[in-house]
């Protein structure tokens, strides 16, 4: 679905956004990150996190073979735990991803438009962004220009997401804000609304290759901006926070604060993902905590 | 002039190379045999266990692959340090005990000696317990005695210094990492050794002290599946001890029963395990090199 909005309109709403205020909003993540979460309740937000997450791995030491090692690990993560949504991979191998998950039903992402920096010409990231929906990929997590965004032409960064989104075709487009790079409450709540009204169908916070990824208090302003713009537009946006979610207790941080702003709609893997790789084990960990009472270690999930 | 106010030590536990309060916010009494309150000491939970246990497991690798040369200087060191503090220590442990002081010197200096013994072991153990084995094949073939990974130990209830020194000292000269539940009753000399160890050069996490319950802490390092060997030589309980046991036989754990005399080798022995290696020999014979 494209947007309907031309460059001009589109930047001119998004310049016309209030600031954020950002005492208020971190004092609302800090509050929601204070909540106990035990015994089945727990053991039910392990469940849902794994379903949530897209498993990644995106180094350049990655193989086929490694790739299909995380597939297997997707499909069949522990005993009787849940899959998890997707894996992530670079373009590359999304054609080794999509073999060793087919009939699974877990999903192939690949990140695409010269991640993670998306500093190459736009016909070489729309060339990128085909061959990984050529080779199979599901979903496509596209970088936005920062370059452009922070030099202020909105335009440039709204048309650009649309031609990814055309190159995309039927894959769900996730479109990463890079908030670690964007400075400002103000500019990722701009960034957001540019990348919906463009026709993202998910906003993630990171590519988890800056010194800063997510944190709750962006995670919350995005999932504020979703929930705001289908209100006004009944289209609905999902979010992704990635990068530095490593345990249990931040991830049921994560699906209370989207229980607590956006409520049921988005509590599922359909509308709300984790990019993630080293939490799977920590959920993992904890799952088998809940079941045998015993504290497991890292000597009972696989090494990665 | 008014007379000086005293300040008085927050006794608190040693974890991960850092000194916590209790995760719980828990404290508990100490007083010495005669009823004297002497402090608060933190009263650990199970959590603060866990938390022990990931530390120990951090630094498990880091100092397993230290070389044994610089494991040895480090337990020197806290040897060093032991003797430089070994007045405050002879007096905390004659509070804690009820010994007369100069007893209670006594027992510092063993304890001192008890580490420099054990720094001197770490580049010999492995060859007095591996060794090269006779083989009837064109085989080189060794066994190497390695760390077992992590322990938790119950240490001794009534010797809170030099037994304290027996549950942590065998262990990380062989390059185990530890988590100790010092004596309940008597356990500011084991914190203040905390103190001791922080500053020889020991990694972070490589010694845990906890002070609090055997009851309640125990059983939780006993079915942590985290933890490699379990020393039961401070259960002063039987059925506890047995319960302890049967939990930590679920994870395999090597376990130390109570009451089992040990002398320095048999301490290193019980906290590793053996790995045997074949290499073939005739390819270097055969070739006719100068091997």
């Amino acid at each position: 679905m494209g947007s309907i909005l031309s460059g001009a309109e589109a930047a001119s709403l998004v310049r016309a956004l209030p600031g954020v205020d950002a005492v208020g909003l971190e004092a609302r993540a800090a509050g929601l990150s204070t909540r106990s979460v035990k015994t089945t309740s727990k053991a039910h937000a392990i469940d849902l996190a794994i379903s949530m997450i897209d498993l990644t791995t995106l180094e350049g030491a990655d193989t086929p073979g490694k790739v299909r090692s995380l597939a297997a690990k997707a499909i069949r993560p522990d005993g009787d735990a849940p899959a998890t949504a997707a894996v992530c991979v670079y373009p590359s191998m999304v054609a080794a991803a999509k073999e060793a998950l087919a009939g699974s039903g877990v999903k192939v992402a690949s990140v695409a438009t010269g991640f993670p920096a998306g500093q190459v010409p736009l016909d070489v990231r729309l060339a990128d962004t085909e061959a990984a929906v050529r080779a199979g990929a599901d979903e496509i997590d596209m970088v936005i220009n920062r370059g452009a965004f922070l030099a202020g032409d909105l335009e440039r960064v709204f048309h650009e997401i649309k031609a990814v989104k055309a190159a995309a075709g039927d894959a769900r487009l996730k479109v990463i804000l890079e908030t670690g790079e964007l400075a400002t409450y103000d500019a990722v709540r701009r960034a957001s609304w540019l990348a919906m009204y463009a026709g993202a169908d998910f906003i993630k916070t990171s590519t988890g290759k800056v010194g800063v990824n997510a944190t709750l208090p962006v995670t919350l302003l995005m999932m504020q901006a979703v929930r705001d713009y289908r209100a006004l537009t009944g289209v609905q946006v999902g979010v992704k926070p990635a990068g530095g979610i490593r345990n249990t207790k931040d991830a049921i941080k994560y699906l209370v604060t989207v229980n607590e702003t956006l409520g049921d709609d988005w509590l599922s893997n359909e509308w709300f993902r984790f990019g993630a790789s080293s939490l799977l084990n920590d959920l993992l960990m904890q799952r088998q905590k809940l079941k045998t009472g015993r504290y497991s270690g890292p000597d009972y999930v696989t090494v990665d | 002039m008014s007379e000086r106010l005293r300040v008085k030590k927050t006794y608190k536990l040693y974890v991960g190379g850092k000194f916590p309060r209790s995760e719980s916010g828990r404290s508990y009494p100490v007083s010495s045999p005669d009823g004297t309150e002497l402090a608060n000491a933190a009263l650990a939970s199970r959590k603060d266990a866990r938390d022990a246990v990931a530390a120990a497991r951090k630094a498990q690798r880091p100092w397993a692959g230290q070389t044994a040369y610089l494991r040895g200087q480090i337990l020197y060191r806290a040897a060093e340090m032991l003797e430089g503090r070994a007045g405050q220590f002879a007096e905390e442990l004659a509070d804690a005990t009820g010994a007369a002081p100069d007893a209670a010197l006594g027992t510092v200096e063993a304890a001192v000696d008890r580490l420099v013994h054990y720094a001197g072991w770490t580049d010999k153990y492995a060859s007095v317990l591996g060794g090269a084995n006779p083989v009837a094949g064109p085989y080189f073939n060794h066994t190497t005695p390695e760390p077992l990974g992590v322990v938790a130990a119950v240490a001794p209830q009534d010797d809170p210094l030099l037994g304290l020194v027996d549950a942590f000292a065998p262990a990380i000269a062989a390059g185990n990492t530890v988590v100790v539940l010092a004596s309940e009753d008597r356990p500011l000399p084991a914190l203040s050794l905390g103190e001791v160890l922080a500053t020889s050069d020991l990694p972070g996490g490589v010694v845990n002290l906890l002070s609090g319950k055997v009851a309640e802490v125990a059983p939780h390092l006993a079915s942590h599946a985290d933890v490699n060997g379990l020393d039961l030589t401070g259960v002063r309980d039987a059925d506890l001890a047995a319960s302890l046991e049967a939990a930590a036989a679920e994870t395999l754990k090597v376990v130390r029963r109570p009451g089992k005399g040990a002398d320095a080798l048999d301490l290193l022995r019980q906290w590793t395990e053996y790995k045997t290696v074949w290499h073939p020999a005739g390819m270097a014979a055969g070739a006719g090199g100068a091997y």
